[in-house]
């Protein structure tokens, strides 16, 4: 189908599944993140405000190289989730899954902070005095008012690992069928004579996912802020 | 009956009120700095005294002493802010409906139709709050306050944020709503004018104390200026 061989079929279905799952594990992490640096202060908060944001200004070998002597399976994390979970990251796709996640988490928490910081706390007193409790609060005016920047945030944390290549490389290789996404495969066919043609395939395919990831966000924020116009 | 004895410091401003309330329309009455939002938004339990006590009828909303304060959710109190606070991202319906679904209590299709015809506000159901009026809003704030089947009623200065003609507008209803309802309410004006249509009893406070206390003859006093 569209002139792909089935080896790009799986760096394609394997990039995309690494990017949802990267996305929504990092999300309820993105969101608690946002939620304590927009409302809260607290001893170390400019410290964790840099932690976060550290993967968007490190080179991406170092994040990934950080990753593997600390996730890798004898860093001290890998070997705690290996040895009691039986949790492998080390060369396997949950590897890659975790590196893009972590790559993509500045560019989720800074929306979704935003938004969190734009709301009108007074209308959260407002429903207090309606009868409800922190958690109902949250969960009927806080998170829906924030939508647009919860969507914002999850699509570009899923754009950044579905295009991640430094970080995953380094931790987790660049394996067919296991770790070898979409931006590997491009790299790897690049390095072969006669690999121009499918590599440029993949550059569409490329091309044509982060359109879709733009477009279906940008329908999820119109149909957000429209809730707010409407008649 | 609300019997109020707070004391909060709020940076150089120092508020010590004491009063009671019993039925009626109470009016907190004085010019504006003299704390009377501070003291509402503390029966509310949205601002916690630093010493005092607070209780409505047999129940303590908040004592310093013995460490109780009802958090605002659990003391159905209900609030009409200043300016609306209405829901943006929920119908008129659902912002109407918001506190009884919050505060637990069956669906009362009869009390529903009997507020919102009180309000005068059924053409409105199906709209979303950007679109309306300041005194469509402020009288859906009202009727979504009185849905949640509230023990008190505290109005801060509803009428404040509309002009004139949407004043005459709403006065009306609150009358209504006083004569009508047997909700026992709290209302928060500089305005004589304005407190001498709608309250009861005046509690007049300024500089963060109560300066005096009693009948509507209290608006006629020197010192209980009209600042319109």
């Amino acid at each position: 189908m569209l002139g792909l061989s089935p080896a790009e079929w799986v760096a394609i279905e394997l990039s995309l599944r690494i990017a949802i799952v990267a996305t929504a594990f990092a999300l309820p992490f993105g969101m608690a993140i946002g939620w304590l640096l927009a409302r809260k202060d607290f001893w170390g908060k400019t410290l964790l405000d840099g932690i976060v944001y550290l993967p968007l200004v490190l080179p991406p070998v170092v994040t990934g190289y950080l990753l593997l002597i600390s996730f890798g399976r004898r860093g001290l994390i890998g070997a705690f989730l290996a040895d009691h979970f039986g949790i492998v990251f080390s060369f396997r796709w949950t590897g890659a899954a975790l590196s893009c996640g972590i790559m993509g988490f500045p560019l989720m928490v800074r929306p979704i902070r935003l938004a969190l910081e734009a709301i009108d706390r007074r209308l959260e007193d407002a429903a207090a005095t309606l009868g409800a409790g922190r958690f109902w609060v949250f969960l009927t005016i806080t998170l829906p008012l924030a939508l647009p920047g919860v969507i914002a945030g999850a699509v570009m944390c899923f754009a950044r690992a579905l295009g991640e290549f430094g970080a995953t490389i380094t931790f987790v290789s660049n394996i067919p069928g296991e770790t070898q996404t979409i931006s590997a495969a491009i790299y790897t066919l690049l390095q072969v004579p006669d690999g121009d043609a499918a590599a440029g395939r993949l550059v569409l395919v490329a091309i044509a996912l982060a359109l879709a990831a733009l477009i279906v966000s940008e329908w999820f924020a119109r149909r957000a802020g429209m809730r707010f116009q409407g008649e | 009956m609300l019997a109020i004895a707070v004391e909060k410091e709020l940076g150089a401003f120092k508020l010590a009120a004491r009063f009671e309330a019993a039925g009626g329309v109470t009016a907190l009455f004085g010019p504006s700095g003299a704390g009377k939002t501070t003291v509402v938004n503390m029966i509310a339990g949205l601002i916690v005294p630093d010493r005092g006590s607070i209780a409505l009828d047999e129940t303590v909303l908040f004592d310093a002493a013995s460490g109780i304060n009802v958090p605002p959710n659990r003391r159905r109190i209900g609030y009409v802010f200043q300016d609306g606070r209405l829901f943006p991202h929920l119908s008129v319906r659902q912002n109407l409906d918001y506190g009884r679904r919050m505060s637990g209590h069956p669906h009362d299709p009869k009390h529903f139709t009997r507020i919102v015809e009180l309000l005068n506000i059924d053409d409105l159901l199906d709209r979303r709050p950007r679109k309306l009026s300041g005194g469509e809003r402020q009288r859906i704030a009202i009727g979504r306050a009185l849905l949640m089947h509230p023990r008190l009623l505290l109005l801060d200065e509803p009428l404040a944020s509309l002009d004139a003609g949407h004043k005459r507008e709403i006065l009306p209803y609150l009358v209504r709503l006083r004569d009508e309802s047997n909700v026992p309410m709290v209302y928060v004006s500089h305005a004589a004018a304005e407190v001498r249509r709608i309250a009861t009893n005046v509690v007049r406070l300024d500089g963060g104390r109560v300066a005096a206390s009693g009948g509507l003859e209290l608006l006629d006093e020197p010192g209980a200026h009209e600042p319109e």
